[in-house]
């Protein structure tokens, strides 16, 4: 079952005919996930081979699901035509819409989410600045690795694309339900929060892995909803113990402003809500595995 | 990207938030004239991104052009919290003040969208009136497509309660600071304190602004308004090279890829280094996905580059770009210093796993760099370079 991407997902590429399109469509259609079709204004009607498998270009998200019935949309555009690919997928009412976009104004992030609110929000979006989903040996999609781990009953959701991949590859034995990337930036479209809701009501996920950052208090309040409402056991870890107050660290969003958005008042709101946190990625896959064999 | 308070008050004139005269200057004899202009007197305003600098004696009152000169001497080369101040802004004397209050415009995370902070109790620390009065302080959430119209002015002005007679022109403030908001793309504009003058007029006395660095691309000018004084030159020559390094002060280097991964690597360190003489992280640097030997080679430029630097830890995960692509990375990169002139001396660790992680590590095995050490798992690793650290110390 898994969480938001199975192998029925049928999936367009907004901006595939582009470098980074290209390179991750190919890579995509290698892991299994049905490409459906790409979006492309000024190459609509045309093809692109991928090894042998002709996808097609259509002028507008509405026109490919109309002619695929895609319900999936991973957005590569560049960050100054970002926004507009989003509104274009809200406005197509595609159920899901993966931003893997780095480098996004959050004027524009913040545009963008409160048109999808205006809209009854029926496009779950995923980023901006992720490295998308992978639901392994189903469908990726995104930019995830498709082959350092394997379907298992562990659901990951983490702000970091190299620690979801570092995790993946840690616990690739056991394997995994979904790993969701939900970016690193100020403001994202899927939080924590919604992925640690959708994996407690996954029955193929056992167990849910978090990893979180400096920056904000994401963290914080995925600990009191843990709290309330989940009951599967949760593994985390925060990265940024050692980051100077006021310092950017990589992701926009990464940033520890005055006494706010510390690893540490993270961690312990985790733990405080019965998460066990690991000091280092490898020590929370131990954790994981810990829990895991009861 | 944090701005200086007359780089605020630009933007400020710039979409008619009313704001005194002012200029800034980094010689003290350039604020005779100015003051000269501003009739005789003028404040000499600190330049520096933080709080406190009146009660450090940063902001002086001078009542003749000489006596302006004497406290821009006094102040340009003064250290506020570690803060050198290398610009004054000399400003108009502010009329008789009145009230004294506070209005934002901020990022709202939590709510992904923006915010609004209004208060008539300003001229202080924001955070303390709203820890020891909360009802003082009005948070009215903004829609990031609607914005502030007159009418949302009119909301935040009754929220936060203020009086009557300058409801109208505290409105207009607002109307004209979201403008400065939007239009500059910025993540927090501040006017504190917003003042009540004698003659009824409000005026914004102080202010901080905050941009978007993701929005440089529609904001050609932000290049022109970033602190190179202030730059450490490690991330000058970082930035040069369109790399995202921070410089920390610790001796271990760090070179990784992903911003998730560089942090912990960042903090296993540190953990590392609790048992080899308390070394630490030297800096934060992600070379991104791709990890090519040209990437690989200007971030350790950098990295060697760092005297703090006794050992450098590489941490890479093989993803897309698998270990053996990386591995060979790191071989070239060192070549390439080497090639160009760079002596390579402190030890480096590597620590490659993921996709075709073996024929990674026997790439580097084969390679037999004297300087390079392969310890297979981020911890153990970690460990080593700190270990290294430590014997170089």
């Amino acid at each position: 079952m898994a969480i938001w991407l199975n192998k029925d997902s049928k999936v367009i590429v907004q901006g595939m005919t582009g470098a980074t399109g290209m390179k991750h469509t190919k890579l995509m259609l290698g892991d299994g996930t049905n490409v459906v079709g790409g979006v492309n204004p000024r190459k609509a009607g045309q093809t692109v081979d991928f090894d042998g498998t002709e996808v097609p270009v259509f002028g507008t998200v509405k026109e490919a699901i109309e002619a695929t019935g895609a319900n999936v949309s991973v957005i590569f555009v560049p960050e100054k035509f970002t926004k507009d690919a989003v509104v274009e997928a809200i406005d197509a009412e595609i159920p899901l819409a993966v931003v893997i976009t780095e480098g996004i104004a959050v004027h524009d992030t913040a545009s963008f989410w409160a048109y999808a609110g205006k809209k009854g929000n029926k496009t779950r979006i995923i980023g901006p600045n992720c490295p998308g989903i992978i639901t392994p040996g189903q469908s990726n999609v995104g930019i995830i690795p498709g082959d350092i781990t394997k379907p298992g009953r562990i659901g990951l959701v983490s702000k970091s694309g190299t620690l979801t991949y570092q995790m993946m590859y840690e616990l690739r034995d056991i394997g995994f339900s979904t790993c969701v990337g939900i970016g690193g930036d100020p403001i994202i479209g899927t939080t924590h929060i919604d992925a640690l809701a959708a994996f407690q009501e996954d029955p193929e996920t056992d167990l849910i892995v978090m990893i979180g950052e400096i920056g904000g208090d994401a963290e914080e309040r995925a600990a009191a909803f843990i709290k309330e409402n989940v009951t599967k056991p949760v593994v985390g870890y925060v990265a940024g113990f050692t980051a100077p107050e006021g310092k950017t660290m990589g992701h926009a969003g990464a940033i520890v402003s005055g006494s706010s958005g510390t690893a540490q008042a993270k961690k312990e709101a985790l733990e405080a809500a019965g998460v066990k946190v690991g000091k280092t990625p490898t020590e929370t896959a131990k954790l994981a595995r810990e829990v895991l064999a009861g | 990207m944090d701005l200086f308070e007359y780089q605020a008050r630009d933007l400020f004139a710039k979409h008619d938030v009313p704001v005194l005269a002012g200029e800034v200057i980094d010689t003290p004899e350039a604020a005779r004239e100015i003051t000269e202009r501003l009739g005789g007197k003028s404040v000499v305003k600190a330049q520096v991104k933080v709080g406190g600098r009146g009660k450090a004696g940063g902001v002086k009152l001078a009542a003749t052009p000489d006596e302006a000169v004497a406290r821009s001497t006094d102040i340009l080369g003064m250290d506020i919290k570690g803060h050198t101040v290398h610009k004054v802004m000399i400003a108009e004397t502010a009329p008789e003040i009145v009230e004294e209050y506070y209005v934002s415009f901020l990022l709202d995370r939590a709510n992904r969208t923006f915010l609004s902070i209004a208060s008539v109790e300003g001229g202080m620390d924001i955070e303390e009136v709203a820890a020891n009065r909360p009802e003082a302080v009005a948070k009215t959430p903004i829609d990031a497509i609607d914005g502030v119209t007159a009418e949302k002015a009119r909301e935040i002005v009754e929220a936060a309660k203020f009086p009557a007679e300058v409801a109208d022109k505290v409105a207009d403030v607002l109307v004209k600071l979201w403008d400065v908001f939007i239009k500059e793309d910025a993540l927090l504009v501040e006017v504190n304190p917003l003042a009540k003058v004698a003659s009824g007029d409000v005026i914004a006395l102080d202010g901080k602004v905050s941009l978007d660095d993701n929005a440089e691309f529609r904001h050609p000018e932000f290049e022109e308004l970033h602190d190179k004084a202030a730059a450490n030159p490690l991330e000058a020559a970082a930035k040069e090279k369109n790399l995202n390094y921070v410089k920390l002060d610790g001796e271990v280097g760090i070179i990784g890829n992903g911003a998730g991964l560089v942090m912990s690597t960042l903090d296993v360190v540190a953990y590392a280094g609790e048992q080899h003489g308390n070394v630490k992280p030297a800096n934060f640097l992600d070379i991104g996905g791709g990890a090519s030997a040209q990437v690989m080679a200007n971030g350790l430029e950098i990295i060697l580059g760092d005297p703090d630097v006794k050992s450098v830890f590489v941490n890479v995960f093989g993803g897309i770009t698998a270990c053996d692509e990386v591995a060979n990375g790191i071989v070239q990169a060192l070549k390439l210093l080497e090639d160009r002139g760079e002596e390579v001396t402190k030890p480096l660790v590597v620590r490659l796993d993921g996709n075709n992680a073996e024929l990674g590590r026997q790439i580097l095995t084969d390679a037999n760099h004297p300087l390079v050490q392969r310890v297979d798992t981020m911890d153990g690793a970690a460990d080593k370079a700190a270990e290294l650290a430590h014997a170089a110390k």
